[in-house]
């Protein structure tokens, strides 16, 4: 089951450069949220703190509190431990170029320690099923590398790859940019039924992906979170102009 | 930044206009008609027409285009739903203003007669409603819409004392029974211009403040970030 | 003079190439021809001059057994070979991890002023003589402990280890970043992801490096002078000196003996030879893709 986030005054730098400012937001629990704003808006750094991802930029840092669930991302626990509780699917598909597709779905696991190859070959299955790539993969996956197969493919194994782990919370950081509609459109589609389960986060410069997919949509701008709310009241009538601009195309 | 989308959305709201302009022309000539008893302003009506529903044709398939192709948001769309709208109400205003004509027409086979009602009045309320919301929508103003929504219920006292009138007319005069009629008509037509404009004017709301006002349901009103806006960039 | 109303892109386009252009083409191409020739030429004429002087010495008898003293028929450099070969061994034993270790820092974490250091000095390693290597390992090893293999190796790994070094930083640089941050996503740790990922993604590369290493100290002589020393009789004790190829074709070709001199010309094709031959097996390996790794 997906759980909630919670964040508190979030502040991120690179360096001497303040990327996000007070940043205060509450995820929902078993939803999508979507992260909309212009370039260099934030809305990245913003998602990569939540797994502190960010710490893995020399200079980067970052102050506040993020609790997802019950766990509390920067006082208590490493940093590794955290990551294993929530899955990241990033812009560009980066299956593991050297592993075999069955490989590249059981490595969060079995570059974890764990090496049970019944229990191993049944989460596989299972996690290739959820992202919708069982039925093409399944009798070439132990021979095929994870770079054999197209973008849109490569970006389901990777969702797969997440999902293997069983994390509770889904990050998504621009997943179908480097993709073309129809692989879009499942991507999309898995979304839908991952918020079952998931609690997901996903960022998008995109606006109708956001409006498609996301029940939530928070938008950033130079670092700051302008507006958070429902979907359907920010895309039909927002209460912050800026919010209003972006999205009807007036800047950005 | 959309700068050519922000042009189409001028150029729409600018062929609204014109058909605003068309209707609010067809009823005046229409209640001019009346007065006057003139024939030759019945049939400028009736030719008006035309042009009126081919305008009302463009603008839905401009609006159409604007829709499938731009992927119109919050504000944007809004204004666009709500152009379609005051967009059938102008026709079906341009209709009435047809079947005030007719009805005058036949008005002037007849001989004159004296009616204690005074059609002249309602016109005059009912033409400054429809060019009130007009205004309301060239200046993006909730408050004038407003204000048109308040006048209806002066044109419903209207119609309803002429109706009232007229029928005991009708009862003690039967001779003039055909001109009542007629004059009732028009009333009720006029009645019809008057509930136009003030779809008219709700659909203005809608577009300025993202509020449903129909039908006087009412609607939690959450704060929106559209401004009264002049023009729409 | 153009037609004043034709664009000037239908000039461009219809235009004949001029005949100064195509001449400046031809003796480009020709200059470029020449100088692969002259590039070519001294390494087919130093094949060509070791086939024909040494060729006709390589037989059974110079392969198996070892050498006889001048004026003797027969012997051979079969200790030799093998002492190389238990040389090599040795060195990469000793210089294939450090160098792989040191690269592997360099590209992970080294991207500081410590690093630079490392690096500038890994450089510097690779410039600095061969015989000054041996000289340093005759002090290291020699000097207490005497002639010996162990000594012969430490001298070749101290000269594979800045080759290695070098080859594995750029190989492991070169492994996008996305494929680390795939790694670091699904929580492994820094020096997990380092070992099973990064460097697994760039094992050819470092194999292709660490071969480098390997055909550039096979060859040497200077460093094993010192240490090694040679031997006449077959060796396989790490503390005794040790013969090597390079050194055998050494003395023979500096001794008054004409059989020895004969025998030195063949000691030096087979040594360019089995070079050559380990040089082609990687190359041929790394194009079948028989080393896995990022394409």
């Amino acid at each position: 089951m997906g759980v909630g986030i919670q964040v508190e005054k979030l502040n991120a730098w690179f360096g001497k450069t303040h990327a996000l400012q007070e940043i205060n937001m509450t995820v929902a629990a078993n939803h999508c949220t979507a992260v909309i704003g212009p370039s260099g808006c934030g809305k990245s750094t913003f998602v990569r703190c939540l797994n502190r991802m960010h710490e893995t930029i020399p200079d980067a840092r970052a102050t506040g509190r993020v609790r997802i669930g019950d766990m509390d991302v920067y006082n208590g626990t490493s940093a590794t431990h955290i990551r294993r509780r929530i899955g990241m699917v990033f812009q560009k598909p980066n299956p593991f170029p050297t592993m075999s597709i069955y490989d590249n779905v059981a490595a969060g696991l079995k570059l974890n320690g764990f090496h049970d190859r019944k229990r191993l070959d049944e989460i596989v299955q299972r996690s290739l099923t959820y992202s919708a790539l069982w039925e093409e993969v399944k009798d070439t996956m132990h021979k095929k590398s994870g770079a054999s197969l197209s973008g849109g493919q490569q970006q389901r194994l990777c969702i797969a790859r997440a999902l293997a782990v069983e994390p509770q919370v889904m990050l998504m950081d621009e997943p179908c940019s480097a993709l073309d509609p129809i692989s879009t459109g499942k991507i999309e589609e898995l979304i839908f039924q991952l918020k079952e389960k998931f609690t997901i986060v996903i960022v998008t410069h995109n606006m109708q992906q956001a409006s498609r997919v996301a029940e939530f949509t928070g938008f950033f701008l130079l670092g700051k979170l302008i507006e958070f709310d429902k979907t359907e009241k920010i895309f039909t009538n927002p209460s912050d102009k800026r919010t209003e601009d972006y999205i009807t195309g007036r800047f950005g | 930044m959309r700068s050519r989308f922000h042009q189409e959305l001028d150029e729409l709201r600018a062929r609204l206009l014109r058909m605003g302009g068309l209707a609010e022309q067809a009823v005046d000539r229409a209640c001019q008609a009346y007065i006057a008893r003139d024939l030759k302003l019945c049939h400028m009506v009736l030719e008006g027409e035309t042009q009126i529903n081919i305008v009302e044709r463009e603008i839905d398939e401009m609006a159409f285009d604007l829709l499938a192709m731009q992927q119109p948001m919050a504000v944007d769309l809004r204004f666009i739903l709500a152009v379609t709208k005051i967009n059938a109400d102008l026709e079906r205003v341009g209709d009435q203003a047809v079947n005030i004509a007719e009805r005058v027409m036949d008005m002037v086979e007849l001989p004159k007669a004296d009616l204690p009602v005074d059609i002249p009045r309602m016109a005059t309320a009912v033409s400054a409603m429809v060019r009130r919301a007009l205004e309301s929508f060239i200046e993006g103003k909730a408050e004038l819409a407003q204000a048109v929504l308040e006048m209806d219920n002066v044109v419903d006292r209207m119609k309803d004392e002429a109706f009232i009138t007229l029928v005991k007319t009708m009862n003690e005069h039967p001779d003039i029974t055909r001109q009542a009629l007629d004059a009732l008509l028009i009333a009720r037509n006029l009645e019809r211009v008057a509930d136009h404009a003030t779809n008219i004017a709700e659909d203005v709301i809608f577009w300025v403040r993202g509020a449903d006002v129909r039908h006087n349901v009412p609607q939690e009103e959450t704060p929106s970030a559209s401004q009264p806006v002049t023009e729409t960039h | 003079m153009p037609d004043s109303t034709t664009s000037l892109v239908s000039d461009f386009a219809a235009a004949p190439i001029s005949f100064g252009r195509k001449l400046k083409n031809g003796l480009a191409t020709g200059a470029a021809i020449a100088a692969v020739l002259l590039v070519l030429l001294p390494l087919g004429a130093i094949f060509a001059y070791l086939i024909i002087k040494g060729a006709g010495s390589i037989n059974w008898d110079f392969l198996t057994k070892t050498p006889k003293p001048p004026g003797e028929v027969g012997g051979g450099m079969a200790n030799a070979i093998a002492g190389s070969a238990y040389m090599l061994l040795i060195a990469s034993c000793m210089g294939v991890p450090v160098g792989i270790g040191a690269g592997i820092y360099l590209a992970e974490y080294g991207r500081n002023r410590f690093g630079n250091i490392i690096r500038f000095t890994a450089d510097v390693l690779n410039g600095v003589p061969s015989i000054v290597m041996g000289i340093v390992a005759w002090n290291i090893v020699v000097a207490g402990h005497g002639f010996s293999a162990l000594a012969g190796g430490v001298a070749l790994a101290i000269m594979m280890i800045p080759i290695i070094t070098r080859a594995t930083e750029e190989m492991l640089l070169l492994v996008p970043n996305t494929v680390r941050e795939a790694a670091y996503g699904l929580g492994v740790s820094r020096w997990r992801t380092t070992l099973s990922i990064t460097l697994r993604t760039a094992t050819s590369g470092v194999i292709t490096g660490v071969m480098l290493a390997f055909a550039r100290v096979a060859g040497e002589t200077a460093p094993l002078l010192f240490t090694a020393l040679g031997n006449t009789y077959w060796n396989w004790k790490i503390n005794k000196p040790t013969a090597a190829l390079s050194l055998q074709v050494f003395y023979y070709a500096t001794s008054p003996y004409e059989d020895w001199i004969r025998q030195a010309w063949a000691g030096a094709l087979i040594l360019i030879v089995l070079i050559v031959f380990s040089i082609s097996a990687v190359r041929i390996a790394a194009s079948r893709g028989m080393l896995k790794g990022a394409n």
